[in-house]
């Protein structure tokens, strides 16, 4: 052992590792490439679905037209259709979908628990609550165009998430096993006046339950520019806390043997995670699955660094919802609309129970 | 000083566990610290590694007090290696090393081949380079400890704090990260403070023994001066014959049955069961 070698760095492969390391980039930028090119197609695609038959050069004219590449088309009606109903939806339906699974992401690592995600800590029953108790009050119209029903969605995840912070804190420090608890009671507690409030005013009933099965029918982009900024936010947040997130995995012990400040990161990414779920549940109600299923299945596919692993997840929860949001459309004959929560949990329900069971998807656990 | 400690006082919630500690590490000590189960040996790495605030008394670091530092800072100065430490995520084991360097990396920059060149030399003296591209999830638990220390290694701390680090390993894997730690603390100054049960191992490497014995530090000086049959015997209440191994001239114990009292008791049990 006396030997020299263990201190000549000159014998170390450097180049070897680094021509890995640039090999894994490349798949990463094809992985990202793909996505994008998947995202822009799937985008004038899904725009080119709907009740009103007009066909894909329309689709394309009425678009470039918007963006002034091209002469604007003359007809209005057309016009309206493609850019002001279906395109702002697709949008939408693409912006939610990337919130949910970045914020599956972050609660999936924070947790270092697979079933971790915007429902578990209770986030999506708060926002939920806040929804039911505007429309108890009988402020659910639409003002200006706008509702105030997201307002209360956010304010209600904000509020969940605070309290659940705060009992699962002791002496200064959130304790993981703590918080899921926390997470649990808050939400069982927000669920029963949820139904409390169901019980007490039959009126509200329906619109209660519309909410909850999550939907983006008549949304415009009018709710996309409500989502964007606590998108843009949440996702920032996570971002630069990325690499935290990796040492995080590794449990609060060795995260803080590594130089983490394990209390106040853990506290900013539940905060980005909070804002990307309170921004989604906001303009689109409660969707299932999308936080829990992309997450895993890109996990599987790219390994759990968690920089690649957000940016992945997002544009494939992106891809998911405006496909489940397509399908939500065309599947019922005669014009009537499934929620589109309704078909996230019939495909993503027997995905997910296929990843569980999966050899290989068990192995990253 | 890398360590100064002046009347302090650990423990966990209500309950002190070891008070009125007044010692100092200097850079460049390679120190054990022994003392039976339950004597605290745990509990002082984990306030020396700053996870478990003081309960009294003054603790400085580098001459900082210790809780003033920031996780960051206090992760350049030290590195801390546990008995075992669960990956439960599927990083490869270079991934895992790599994240040694995460102290000394500013935010959203981008790793230096400097990072790489550290990552690969720790991983090269723990002799852990074959397992560079495995998952960390699929190794041994012996070489999954190698990984772990490399990654302290690659943090470059000042001062390695090691609790049961080694006792997974085999005999020769022992040695070897012995061997390491010795070349390291005497050709680049690296302060290590280990706290163990094998007390050959202690008295093979360790320049200096504290002893830590019902709350408080029983003895604590150089290994030659302090591993004696007495000190021994009052620590563990076992009786030990301390020799010179004629070879390499560090003294070794040899364990002696213990006296008759266990006999006795086992009988005096018999006479109660009839």
């Amino acid at each position: 052992m006396k030997d020299s070698s263990i201190f000549a760095p000159d014998s170390l492969d450097l180049m070897a590792v680094s021509r890995q390391r640039r090999a894994g980039r490349r798949r990463y930028a094809a992985a990202l490439m793909a996505l994008g090119l998947g995202l822009v197609i799937s985008l004038a695609l899904a725009t080119g679905i709907g009740r009103m038959d007009i066909g894909w050069k329309t689709v394309n004219a009425v678009i470039l037209g918007k963006l002034g590449f091209s002469a604007p088309v003359p007809d209005h009606t057309t016009q309206v259709v493609i850019w002001d109903i279906r395109l702002s939806r697709v949008a939408l339906a693409g912006l939610v979908g990337a919130s949910l699974a970045a914020a599956g992401v972050v609660f999936q690592g924070l947790l270092l628990n697979p079933l971790a995600d915007p429902f578990t800590l209770g986030v999506s029953t708060g926002a939920a609550l806040g929804v039911a108790l505007l429309v108890m009050l009988g402020v659910g119209g639409s003002y200006l165009g706008l509702s105030p029903l997201p307002l209360g969605a956010l304010v209600g995840a904000l509020a969940t998430m605070v309290m659940v912070v705060v009992l699962s804190r002791e002496s200064g420090r959130i304790r993981k096993e703590s918080l899921i608890l926390a997470g649990i009671v808050v939400s069982t507690f927000l669920a029963a006046l949820i139904s409390l409030i169901k019980s007490l005013d039959e009126e509200s009933l329906s619109a209660i339950v519309f909410w909850i099965m999550g939907s983006f029918s008549g949304r415009g982009w009018i709710h996309v520019g409500f989502l964007v900024p606590y998108a843009a936010a949440g996702l920032a947040l996570a971002a630069c806390h990325h690499r935290e997130l990796d040492l995080l995995a590794l449990g609060e012990e060795q995260s803080e043997h590594l130089g983490v400040a394990v209390s106040k990161v853990r506290l900013r990414l539940l905060l980005g995670a909070s804002l990307l779920t309170a921004g989604a549940v906001a303009v689109s109600g409660v969707i299932g699955f999308v936080g829990l299923v992309v997450p895993h299945l890109v996990r599987v596919l790219a390994g759990p660094s968690h920089g690649r692993l957000l940016v992945l997840s997002a544009l494939t929860g992106a891809l998911l919802l405006i496909w489940a949001d397509v399908l939500a459309r065309i599947l019922l004959p005669g014009g009537q609309e499934l929620p589109v929560g309704v078909v996230t949990a019939l495909l993503g329900g027997p995905f997910f129970f296929y990843l569980l069971k999966s050899r290989r998807a068990r192995g990253m656990w | 000083m890398v360590i100064q400690a002046a009347e302090l006082c650990v423990g966990y919630g209500g309950r002190a566990v070891l008070s009125g500690l007044n010692f100092q590490v200097g850079p460049g000590e390679f120190v054990g610290l022994l003392g039976p189960n339950g004597s605290g040996k745990s509990t002082l790495v984990n306030t020396l590694s700053g996870l478990l605030p003081p309960r009294g008394g003054r603790l400085l670091m580098g001459g900082h007090a210790l809780e003033s530092l920031s996780s960051r800072r206090r992760a350049q100065l030290r590195a801390v290696v546990l008995q075992s430490s669960e990956v439960r995520f599927p990083f490869t084991c270079l991934e895992i090393v790599l994240m040694g360097r995460y102290p000394h990396r500013k935010r959203l920059e981008s790793l230096a081949d400097d990072d790489l060149l550290r990552a690969l030399k720790s991983m090269r003296r723990t002799t852990t380079d074959h397992l560079q591209q495995r998952l960390i999830t699929e190794v041994s638990g012996g070489e999954r400890q190698r990984v772990i220390i490399a990654r302290a290694l690659a943090q470059d701390p000042r001062l390695l704090l090691l609790d049961e680090a080694t006792s997974c390993l085999d005999v020769r894997k022992k040695l070897e990260i012995f061997e390491l730690l010795k070349l390291l603390n005497q050709t680049q100054g690296l302060t290590v403070l280990c706290a163990m049960h094998d007390l050959n191992l202690a008295a093979l490497y360790c320049s200096r023994l504290m002893f830590l014995k019902d709350g408080a530090i029983l003895r604590d000086g150089p290994t030659e001066e302090v591993f004696t049959p007495a000190v021994l015997a009052r620590v563990f209440d076992t009786p030990m014959e301390v020799s010179r191994h004629p070879a390499h001239q560090r003294p070794y114990a040899v364990l002696l049955p213990l006296p008759a009292e266990i006999q006795e008791t086992e009988e005096t049990l018999e006479v109660a069961h009839i």
